[in-house]
């Protein structure tokens, strides 16, 4: 859809810039009078031209940007990555060994949230786009949900700390940070599967309403299954969110070191950024552990890019069936 | 309602039983977000009755640990606010123009792959961004302008703006997106240029989507972490030079926390700082907020 009317625009826009007979220049813009002369015309041109590279510089400023971290970190990071590396628990205080339990952990908390955060999420996103009706309450929902996606990750981490830890006792654990990451990714889901319900089309619903159907029987059996590699795709960007958080889980689930696999929730844990962090800032051997804080940080983002391209390219996929 | 018999009835009860269900667990965010506010109150007040607020807003020492302790958190907040104002300056003129590149200029097949870059931009982790601000660009900064050290604000600045970037980016490309064709095509008939469009028309047109954009870009970097946590360098100090070293808010609540005594009074200035820093980002997202639902481009016509 929104590929057509760029096409669209396109070829208006192409025909308009580079046919300046097709404009009329002339055509005393600011009111200077039919006599503008090719040389202002050629200026107007010319800062165009610079302004339009300008942006095409800055668009690249991004890529370039992303270029230098990923290339950087691969490039130092790769030597890191053994077998030991990811099969072991660290060793001799941190300053050999692999990074296995950081990486256990890591999956369990991300998974601990999207198990939080995608029933609910989906839920909520069920409420707003097929039942609320315009209205305070609508506005209010859509505030808090707007700012819990604005609250800093900190904050989350102190709620977590003073609600979940301590309040509910929870103690630091898994389960005090699958839940304060859900916390934190809610808003994530919500909007993604929000989008997705919006996308399948009314007729799909009148016509199962038509059919008899009620209208949480239309939601159940129509718009979800329509809907659904939407909401995946928004899962996975929630799973790839809460993977990369450090601050939530400092003071809810992540501790410096653990001499065991976790087994059970309540278990403390390690994670992988917030391992990176430690190894990074803490301690004497910063040097000396300099290639481990590569490879984990490698680790972590081939996880969470990996996950989002997943996520870009199945949405991709998804657009293109969708007009084809 | 007679004539669908009981099975009718049935089915019009669980309707509005899943119905009430479903609004229920979409009150789940306003439910958290008034935790967050209550704990973030329980556990933070009980410093007012050791340091006024006056004290604690605008005391200039910012001493913990000491014997007394100084609890004034105003260098953190100079901090915060001085951090993300030099990121804004990069981040701003960045996502914008982006923003117009990929909404104005770029051709269907370059912007299928600029597009996932910035998403790829807004996934990296935090803590990878910090990360590489520590071990490659303050060495670099220490070594080109002869610093005592690169752990500064400008190093956070810059990682913070490439954070909030992404954020700019979009919500303006979605703003820009939805100008009215007509206005634009107007304005090229009229004998304006591409440019002289973009900038008198569709700028203007889209100023409130953009607007959102940048407070919510600038809200992203008061309370982001990691980065200045990492990166800023941590001196509780008002800044005199873009190069000095600095605590904002996150900071110092990320790095004292872990040994701050259970419910002691750092325990609470620490959950205080908490309620300030939540207390900006409110603000910016309020702000936000009503940018976006008041001066919305409604049609052609209110330009």
């Amino acid at each position: 859809m929104r590929k057509d009317l760029d096409m669209a625009d396109d070829v208006s826009l192409t025909e308009a810039v580079h046919r300046p007979g097709a404009l009329s220049s002339d055509g005393g813009h600011r009111g200077n009078g039919p006599n503008i002369g090719s040389g202002l015309r050629g200026r107007r041109k010319a800062f165009q031209s610079l302004m339009f590279t300008l942006f095409r510089v800055a668009a690249a400023v991004n890529g370039i940007a992303l270029l230098i971290i990923v290339t950087f970190l691969f490039a130092k990071g790769y030597s890191a990555i053994t077998w030991t590396f990811l099969t072991q628990p660290p060793m001799d205080s941190m300053t050999r060994g692999g990074i296995l339990p950081c990486i256990v952990g890591t999956i369990c908390l991300s998974l601990g949230a999207i198990v939080v955060a995608l029933p609910i999420g989906v839920a909520s996103a069920i409420y707003l786009c097929e039942y609320a009706r315009p209205g305070r309450m609508l506005r209010l929902i859509r505030l808090a949900i707007n700012n819990l996606a604005g609250v800093p990750s900190v904050v989350f981490g102190l709620f977590g700390l003073a609600f979940f830890v301590i309040y509910l006792q929870m103690g630091v654990s898994i389960l005090a940070g699958s839940l304060t990451l859900g916390a934190l990714t809610l808003p994530v889901i919500i909007g993604s599967a929000e989008e997705a319900m919006r996308a399948v089309p009314d007729t799909y619903r009148e016509a199962s309403l038509g059919l008899g159907a009620t209208k949480w029987q239309t939601i159940y059996r129509v718009v979800l299954p329509a809907a659904l590699p939407g909401i995946l795709t928004g899962a996975i960007l929630g799973i790839s969110r809460a993977a990369g958080e450090t601050a939530p889980i400092m003071f809810t689930a992540a501790v410096f070191f653990t001499p065991s696999l976790p087994r059970s929730v309540f278990d403390e844990i390690m994670a992988l950024p917030y391992h990176i962090y430690v190894l990074a800032t803490a301690g004497t051997e910063i040097e000396k552990t300099r290639h481990l804080q590569f490879g984990t940080a490698l680790v972590l983002i081939v996880l969470v890019l990996g996950l989002n391209l997943v996520a870009i390219l199945y949405r991709a996929h998804l657009r293109r069936k969708r007009m084809g | 309602m007679q004539k669908t018999g009981p099975s009718g009835q049935t089915r019009v009860r669980i309707e509005k039983g899943v119905r009430i269900l479903f609004f229920a667990i979409a009150s789940a965010s306003i439910v958290t977000l008034s935790l967050i506010v209550v704990f973030l109150f329980m556990e933070g007040l009980p410093i007012f009755g050791k340091v006024s607020l006056q004290d604690f807003i605008f005391g200039r020492y910012w001493y913990p640990t000491y014997e007394p302790p100084d609890f004034g958190i105003f260098p953190l907040i100079i901090a915060s606010l001085s951090v993300t104002l030099v990121a804004s300056l990069i981040s701003i003129p960045l996502g914008v123009m982006t923003a117009l590149y990929l909404a104005e200029i770029a051709s269907s097949r370059l912007r299928e792959i600029v597009k996932p870059i910035v998403e790829l931009l807004a996934a990296l982790p935090s803590v990878v961004i910090g990360f590489f601000g520590m071990v490659v660009v303050a060495p670099f900064l220490q070594e080109t302008f002869n610093l005592a050290t690169g752990l500064n604000l400008f190093n956070a600045s810059l990682m913070l703006a490439f954070m909030s970037v992404p954020t700019i980016c979009s919500i303006s490309e979605d703003a820009i997106f939805s100008v009215p064709k007509e206005l634009k095509e107007a304005s090229l008939a009229l004998g304006a240029t591409h440019w002289e469009t973009i900038w008198r028309v569709i700028v203007p047109a889209s100023i409130s989507g953009i607007s959102t954009a940048v407070i919510l870009g600038m809200s992203r970097a008061v309370g982001e972490t990691m980065v200045v946590l990492m990166v800023a360098g941590g001196a509780a100090m008002i800044p005199t030079s873009i190069f000095d070293p600095v605590r904002p808010l996150p900071a110092s609540i990320a790095a004292e926390m872990a040994e701050a005594p259970f419910r002691g009074d750092h325990y609470y200035a620490l959950f205080a700082t908490g309620i300030v820093l939540f207390g900006f980002t409110l603000l910016f997202n309020l702000v936000a907020d009503h940018v976006s639902n008041k001066y919305r481009q409604v049609g052609a016509a209110t330009l």
